[in-house]
């Protein structure tokens, strides 16, 4: 996507936003809702045209069907019907690929062969969407969008999930991912964009979104009271549980000398970097307030 | 970069999903049940059960009965299997999801077309089943000419399905489709006669021009051209499913 502006009346969903996905690439894109996201996704895979801008897939338009034939696609909210099995659901959908796995071979691939003969619309939610899954990658897709693809999946399922998706990967695979689960794209992502207000507002590795971030996180058990430490300059925040204190700090090595000073049977100090949690916290707020 | 498929392959995506759609509605029975059953119960009802006696003695009268369930039963697949599948298949996201999916465009469309003739040849064998119980006197020659027409006498009512479908949410796609369709059954002369004063509502309705052309097909005195029904039937068929396409793909 070049230069993508989008606007729906008068609500701009994409303002000049920019995006690239390169070969065997996982990229996530983030946002709070409204940020974009969907836009991206339905413009990237041809459902609508951008009003100012490019958008190419393998340098070509993406409302070609020749283009099509190279991309998987799981929406989130789109139901497949109801009263087509599980296997024949997945059979239809190899149909419209040149080269596609078997439907036998998808439906190992996402565990779902013991419902091979179960109508879609019994099946759980999360049973749902691990068949949207196979449909998603049963072309054997050269690109693959997965929009929330791990929403109402059991940890098992999440893992086949992320493994499968590794696996894409590693043979070459590209894949625009969202995801409300910051820790998906932190274990899974190459690349993160974060979308705000229609606007890309920061684009890198995981850990250069962490370290957009200069807040870090100290950990200690201690008998100093949390009221105290509050109080003392440096702490954003402070909490404490049964493992101990927990402190958001801008500046740690000031907090932590102090908390050395001031109790000397201080233990089990920890300091953390921010997590992507907070850089997307911090990053959306900041937009937000402007 | 692009990926190219074979003819016999791209043939296999539309038959897949043909044979899928119908297979969808042969195992919906609020769909099946109704539009399968209900010519032929309806033709038992007044063609035997209550006027059989009097149509024992009225070949023609037999003959009207017939065919005007005949037609009755070419109108709902369509429809019915357009305006309301297609309206809930934009509702739940699955009509975007195949758009986005490298579908060939006019598969779905063909699909569900051919599923309302496959529906409307099974209601013709059942009619044609129980004619006999009906004192019908038709050749088997004309029998089969009828079932050819009325098969192709689906498509008019597919794009009128079509049209509803693209603009009408699932939910009130039944309601839009009932207020075209519950008319047409009446006003169309092909189980009533209207009075001659009020013959020119029939022609307004595509269900009159293929009665007239069932009855030019099996050789009975009709009303007006075949051709002419035909062209009109055609045209239809053609300005609503243009309309429908352009707005699908538009809307999704």
């Amino acid at each position: 996507m070049a230069g993508v502006s989008k606007r729906f009346g008068k609500v701009v969903a994409l303002d000049g936003v920019d995006l690239e996905v390169e070969r065997g690439e996982l990229l996530a894109l983030l946002g709070p809702n409204g940020a974009g996201k969907t836009t991206s996704i339905s413009l990237m895979l041809g459902l609508q045209r951008p009003d100012v801008g490019s958008v190419r897939l393998f340098g070509e338009s993406p409302e070609r069907i020749e283009t099509r034939r190279m991309i998987g696609v799981m929406m989130q909210e789109a139901a497949l019907a109801s009263e087509l099995r599980v296997c024949e659901q997945i059979d239809l959908i190899t149909r419209y690929y040149p080269d596609p796995l078997t439907p036998e071979a998808v439906m190992e691939m996402t565990g779902t062969t013991a419902l091979a003969r179960r109508p879609y619309g019994k099946l759980s939610p999360g049973q749902k969407r691990q068949v949207q899954f196979g449909i998603a990658i049963c072309g054997r897709p050269k690109l693959l969008f997965l929009d929330e693809p791990t929403v109402g999946l059991d940890i098992q399922s999440r893992e086949m999930v992320w493994e499968t998706l590794r696996e894409l990967v590693n043979d070459g695979a590209s894949i625009v991912l969202t995801t409300h689960y910051l820790e998906e794209a932190e274990a899974l992502a190459d690349r993160v964009v974060v979308l705000s207000q229609g606007r890309k507002i920061a684009a890198g590795t995981v850990s250069d979104m962490r370290s957009l971030v200069v807040r870090k996180r100290v950990r200690c058990r201690t008998a100093l009271r949390l009221e105290q430490v509050k109080l003392w300059p440096d702490v954003q925040s402070a909490s404490s549980d049964h493992t101990g204190l927990q402190i958001t700090t801008t500046n740690a090595e000031n907090v932590v000398r102090r908390l050395l000073d001031a109790d000397e049977d201080l233990q089990d100090l920890e300091v953390e970097r921010a997590g992507l949690a907070e850089a997307f916290t911090e990053l959306t707020a900041e937009v937000a307030a402007r | 970069m692009t990926s190219t498929m074979s003819g016999s392959r791209l043939a296999q995506a539309y038959w897949s999903e043909t044979r899928y759609e119908s297979l969808r509605m042969l195992r919906t029975p609020a769909f099946a049940g109704p539009f399968l059953a209900l010519p032929v119960c309806l033709y038992l009802l007044f063609g035997v059960v209550l006027f059989g006696d009097a149509l024992s003695k009225d070949p023609n009268g037999a003959l009207f009965m017939f065919m005007g369930f005949a037609v009755f039963g070419v109108m709902g697949p369509g429809m019915f299997g357009f305006g309301v599948s297609i309206a809930v298949e934009r509702d739940q996201g699955l009509l975007r999801l195949k758009r986005a999916l490298p579908m060939p465009p006019a598969a779905p469309l063909l699909a569900k077309m051919l599923m309302a003739m496959l529906f409307v040849a099974i209601v013709m064998i059942t009619m044609i089943a129980a004619a006999p119980a009906g004192h019908l006197r038709i050749s088997a020659g004309h029998l089969l000419s009828l079932t050819v027409v009325n098969i192709l006498g689906a498509a008019p009512f597919c794009a009128l399905g079509l049209f509803i479908g693209t603009w009408a949410s699932g939910k009130s796609a039944p309601a839009f489709v009932n207020l075209l369709y519950l008319p047409m059954i009446y006003l169309s002369g092909f189980l009533i006669p209207l009075p001659k004063s009020m013959q020119w509502v029939e022609r307004l309705s595509p269900a009159y021009h293929l009665h007239q052309l069932a009855l030019a097909a099996i050789g009975s005195p009709s009303q007006g051209a075949p051709l002419v029904h035909a062209l009109i039937l055609t045209g239809l068929t053609l300005v609503m499913t243009a309309l429908a396409v352009r707005r699908l793909a538009r809307v999704g």
